[in-house]
């Protein structure tokens, strides 16, 4: 499920919301859908997802390769230490990490794409990018949380008790 | 009974003899005013019954009109689309018309980068269509970018304006070199534009061809803004550039120009 599920949030990331700009920063679909899925509490393969997700992420992006597959193992990483952490508040947690996920994949960007060569100014990508990017994110957090929950619960459903 | 003969006869002797006239008037007016009440008012009854039958039958004429009408709407937004890219398309012949130099490949922008740190673009053309990495992009407007990824169907174009672009240009008044250089923002700026040289504003900005990167004379736009100090190395110049590239629809890649690969020519530090 995660390949049509990722590749179809890729096609919107390219083709509608980096084009959807907030200043100089655009939402992460594909970033908001991992962390979202990794907060639902039976999902068990977010792992796998979030290495779907970067990968392709990786195929298509000009970053240095390793940067969407790590950021998104780290997004992944943070939402299921969170679950288990604040799973009485899903949403607080889906803010958490959309803010704290975003802020770990632009830094990572930077720093990457500063140590490749690209002569990024840190507070200019701070401000102009990073800031907007992080309420963009967070604006899709609500929806794509409600979408992610059904998909769960649909993947796995509840157990029912007899 | 034989009474009412009687007055029968009677009544029939007074109306041949005209004595009732007035009073058969007055009765018949009587007669055709409730006629008209009871006609008007029975119409009336009718109209109160046989409307709603018309209100459903004119809402949904309304509804089929409605839709025609949402059809035709979304038939001419389509045709004004479609009008538009003809007028692009038609504006990229005609300049690959008039550079007949080079060959050109036509794409269509189907996405941008993901991240938004970089000014990426995506076409939908790759190595089955003899795309290949370092190909110069353009518009009939000026200078896009150049090839940095190429698949079978698609290729990856680095903007000009990606803050790790950088372009040999020369200013055509000023007759002098410098290097284009992209921002986060999406702004060009030149650099490396040596003191003695006096740069106003308006010069034209046009690819240089050095270093092999891109064909020479390809247009990016003007200067908008100096800025020399005398305590720096070079001036630097803000640059308005021609194409919007917030917009991109369709580009030409040019496919018989072969970038020229400059890093073994640069000399390494030996240990």
């Amino acid at each position: 499920m995660a390949f049509p599920v990722l590749v179809l949030a890729l096609m919107l990331q390219t083709a509608v919301f980096s084009r959807i700009n907030l200043l100089y920063g655009s939402a992460d679909i594909v970033l908001v859908i991992l962390a979202a899925y990794a907060l639902q509490e039976r999902v068990t393969t977010s792992w796998q997802w979030a290495l779907v997700g970067g990968v392709l992420v990786a195929f298509v992006s000009g970053l240095p390769w390793f940067v969407p597959l790590a950021g998104y193992l780290l997004i992944v990483g943070l939402a299921r230490l969170l679950q288990r952490r604040v799973w009485q508040a899903p949403l607080l947690a889906m803010f958490a990490v959309s803010f704290i996920g975003t802020l770990m994949m632009h830094f990572l960007s930077i720093f990457s794409l500063r140590l490749m060569g690209d002569p990024l100014p840190v507070g200019e990508s701070f401000s102009l990018i990073t800031l907007p990017s992080i309420l963009l994110n967070l604006l899709l957090a609500i929806p794509v949380y409600a979408g992610m929950r059904d998909l769960a619960g649909w993947l796995y459903p509840a157990a029912v008790e007899a | 009974m034989i009474v009412i003969a009687l007055l029968a006869i009677g009544v029939v002797a007074l109306a041949l003899g005209g004595y009732l006239t007035s009073l058969s008037n007055f009765a018949n007016q009587t007669l055709v005013d409730a006629q008209t009440w009871v006609s008007t008012r029975y119409l009336a009854v009718v109209d109160f019954l046989t409307v709603p039958r018309d209100v459903a039958s004119l809402r949904q004429k309304n509804a089929e009109l409605e839709a025609e009408v949402a059809r035709l709407q979304t038939q001419v937004i389509e045709l004004q689309q479609q009008v538009t890219e003809t007028q692009i398309l038609s504006a990229l012949v005609d300049f690959a018309r008039a550079s007949p130099e080079n060959t050109y490949k036509a794409a269509t922008v189907i996405g941008r980068d993901p991240s938004p740190f970089l000014r990426y673009v995506i076409i939908n053309i790759g190595s089955n269509d003899g795309i290949r990495r370092g190909m110069p992009v353009v518009t009939d407007q000026g200078l896009v970018g150049r090839v940095d990824a190429v698949t079978a169907d698609a290729a990856r174009v680095q903007l000009i304006t990606d803050p790790a672009s950088a372009v040999n240009v020369s200013l055509q008044n000023s007759n002098t070199e410098a290097m284009l250089v992209g921002s986060i923002t999406g702004d060009l700026s030149l650099d490396m534009i040596s003191q003695d040289v006096t740069v106003q504003p308006g010069d034209v900005v046009l690819t240089s061809g050095l270093g092999g990167g891109y064909p020479p004379n390809i247009l990016i736009g003007q200067v908008i803004s100096v800025r020399k100090l005398d305590y720096e190395l070079f001036q630097q110049a803000t640059i308005q550039p021609i194409v919007n590239y917030d917009q991109l629809q369709f580009v030409l890649v040019i496919t018989n120009f072969k970038s020229v690969e400059t890093a073994p020519l640069v000399p390494t530090t030996s240990p």
